[in-house]
């Protein structure tokens, strides 16, 4: 268990290095003179001078990636060239509406696509497998960002059930901030919801068929009762090991839903910094998101190998 | 004496290649029939597009624009510029597969060589998994984001962060079959026999690993279209007048409440292509599958 700790811990720390370096580099692979790139609208000699001075880009590239690392590890992700406020204090705001949209989409997930995968698995051949089945490939190959334009259209617009954007902080009431998000948090958990349908039901087919639930039946517990039990230990890890994979997934769809439902998230705040190639806002969310990947995967396999012990064992996550 | 006879799982009769079989498991799957006809009509409409659709794309006709679907010589209707919805969807459909297949070929190209070292060469294996590792810790719209920040926004690119992204299931699978073959007789028999490493992979390996990069390939082609589509979306894709499915959505939501229709149709062709894809790579999963039709 420690070496495989150690071994995993060892690999992330080597990962996050890596990434580091690309986005560090990335700034600098930008055409022309970073510190124009750097300084939007100020480009007066004086200006660039000391934004190189303050960025150390008149340093040593080496000495320039340690001080980038030493600033990013205090939070220190410079200010954005359009507004002037600090990227951290940009990240304070976005990031709670972001972290409670994902949780509650992969929440939502986890219910729809475990129950579905469940019922899939127990009843084979029956109307509600194909159902099932039916429904988690239209949730692989449906677009979300159309799934929310026409929420949007039909659901908000024509009915008024829901609003079509904005946002209220969770502190600020409960009520209506969950109000906003549902719809949103609904459109992101589709296609988790789908995956993790597919997997529970394969889980399920396959310690159906095993010898511990013959067992299990042969000593006369209620078929109920049987599959409560498997089904849960198996959805457990199945819903942790999606989640782990799919993180990436859930990145890319939350940037997009944030967008077409307006939430003043961590999405939101990305592809308007695109769009006013806000360099210094672009190189943290990057460089956050690719810290988050690592650490949270890394988390993933620590719950992992406590929830399946032979994963300790082979140091392999299927 | 008598002779035992053991009862085979699959019925097929022995002495059929294997193609012959999987092929034979295809048609009698209604799905992947279904599925394999939508998907070659789409190729046929995608390829033949610019002489089938019945307007050029970027001609604008200001005297009819938001033309309901049924008008006549508008069978999908206009949009906010009077450009025919139908002309527009064909050569969208036609710039999302080519970008998808763009995008896969990119991943195959680049993740086949690396899963076979990976899984073939212990060495290799630890400096290409920090490399996956790497590529996923950038999630495709992140990758996306940072390519056109960098480089600008175009089909290219698009292209180039939707490849990306896949490369790290390309690698996963072809290792992992890499391993399972180095292990089998007939390659051990080739290594005795003195074959180059290099040969071992080209001529044992490669040729036995290609179902399941074709299975990964099916697979990986929807989620390209769906990525194109929403970069496209975003408007970091495809760049306006070129048609494209994302781009046709992002002008339909400015007047969804005008043309709900515009909202609605280039969204179910992009769904429909990725549902036969989904459908025909499951239905090509199963038939591969030795274990036969378990699923």
């Amino acid at each position: 268990m420690a070496r495989y700790l150690i071994t995993r811990a060892w690999q992330s720390a080597l990962t996050l290095l890596l990434s580091t370096i690309v986005v560090f580099l990335g700034v600098r692979a930008l055409p022309g003179d970073p510190a124009l790139a750097l300084a939007g609208e100020d480009r007066s000699p004086e200006a660039l001078e000391a934004i190189r001075h303050h960025y150390g880009l008149d340093q040593p590239l080496p000495l320039q990636f340690v001080r980038y690392v030493g600033r990013a590890a205090q939070g220190d992700f410079g200010e954005s060239i359009r507004t002037g406020i600090p990227v951290s204090s940009m990240l304070t705001t976005a990031l709670p509406v972001t972290v409670e949209l994902a949780i509650l989409a992969i929440l939502l997930a986890a219910a729809l696509g475990v129950g579905a995968g469940v019922l899939a698995a127990v009843r084979r051949g029956h109307p509600a497998e194909w159902l099932a089945n039916g429904l988690a490939l239209v949730g692989l190959s449906v677009p979300h960002f159309w799934l929310a334009l026409l929420a949007i259209l039909y659901l908000s617009v024509a009915t008024g059930l829901f609003p079509a954007s904005g946002f209220v902080p969770l502190l600020d009431n409960p009520v209506d901030n969950l109000h906003h998000l549902i719809l949103p948090a609904v459109i992101l958990g589709t296609g988790l919801a789908a995956i993790i349908m597919r997997q529970t039901r394969s889980a399920m087919l396959d310690s159906l068929s095993s010898d511990y639930v013959r067992t299990a039946k042969a000593k006369g517990l209620r078929p109920r009762a049987v599959i409560t039990h498997h089904a849960l230990r198996n959805s457990l890890i199945v819903v942790v090991t999606i989640v782990g994979l799919q993180l990436g997934g859930l990145i890319s769809g939350a940037v997009v839903t944030e967008q077409i439902f307006g939430l003043p998230g961590f999405g939101k705040m990305t592809i308007d910094a695109v769009f006013q190639r806000d360099y210094p806002v672009i190189q943290a969310v990057v460089l956050l998101t690719a810290t988050a990947y690592i650490v949270i995967n890394f988390l993933v396999d620590l719950l992992y190998s406590v929830i399946d012990p032979r994963i300790r064992v082979t140091g392999d996550p299927a | 004496m008598t002779v035992l006879t053991v009862p085979t799982v699959d019925a097929a009769p022995a002495g059929l290649s294997r193609r012959t079989r999987v092929l034979r498991r295809l048609r009698r799957n209604p799905l992947a029939v279904v599925s394999f006809v939508v998907l070659a009509l789409a190729a046929i409409i995608a390829v033949l597009s610019p002489w089938l659709a019945p307007y050029a794309v970027e001609q604008t006709d200001f005297g009819h624009t938001f033309a309901a679907p049924g008008t006549p010589g508008h069978v999908l209707g206009t949009d906010d510029l009077g450009r025919d919805v139908l002309s527009r969807i064909m050569l969208g459909a036609r710039a999302s597969l080519q970008v998808a297949i763009l995008a896969v070929a990119t991943s195959l190209v680049i993740g086949v060589p690396l899963g076979l070292a990976a899984g073939y060469f212990r060495a290799w294996d630890a400096v290409i998994s920090r490399f996956t590792d790497l590529l996923l810790a950038f999630p495709f719209l992140i990758m996306a984001v940072g390519l056109a920040a960098i480089r600008g926004a175009s089909l290219t690119n698009a292209a180039v962060a939707v490849g990306i992204a896949q490369i790290p299931g390309v690698i996963r699978v072809v290792r992992s079959d890499t391993l399972r073959l180095k292990s089998l007789d007939f390659v051990a028999a080739a290594v005795v026999d003195g074959a180059s490493d290099l040969w071992v992979l080209a001529r044992h390996i490669l040729p036995n690993a290609t179902s399941v990069i074709l299975v990964q390939a099916t697979v990986a082609i929807p989620v390209a279209i769906l990525g194109e589509a929403v970069l496209s979306f975003l408007g970091l894709g495809i760049q306006p007048p070129a048609p494209s499915l994302g781009t046709m959505l992002a002008t339909a939501q400015q007047f969804a409440a005008r043309a709900p229709w515009a909202a609605v149709l280039p969204g179910v062709v992009i769904m429909g292509l990725a549902l036969a894809f989904n459908v025909f790579g499951d239905a090509l999963r199963d038939a591969l599958d030795p274990k036969g039709d378990r699923r």
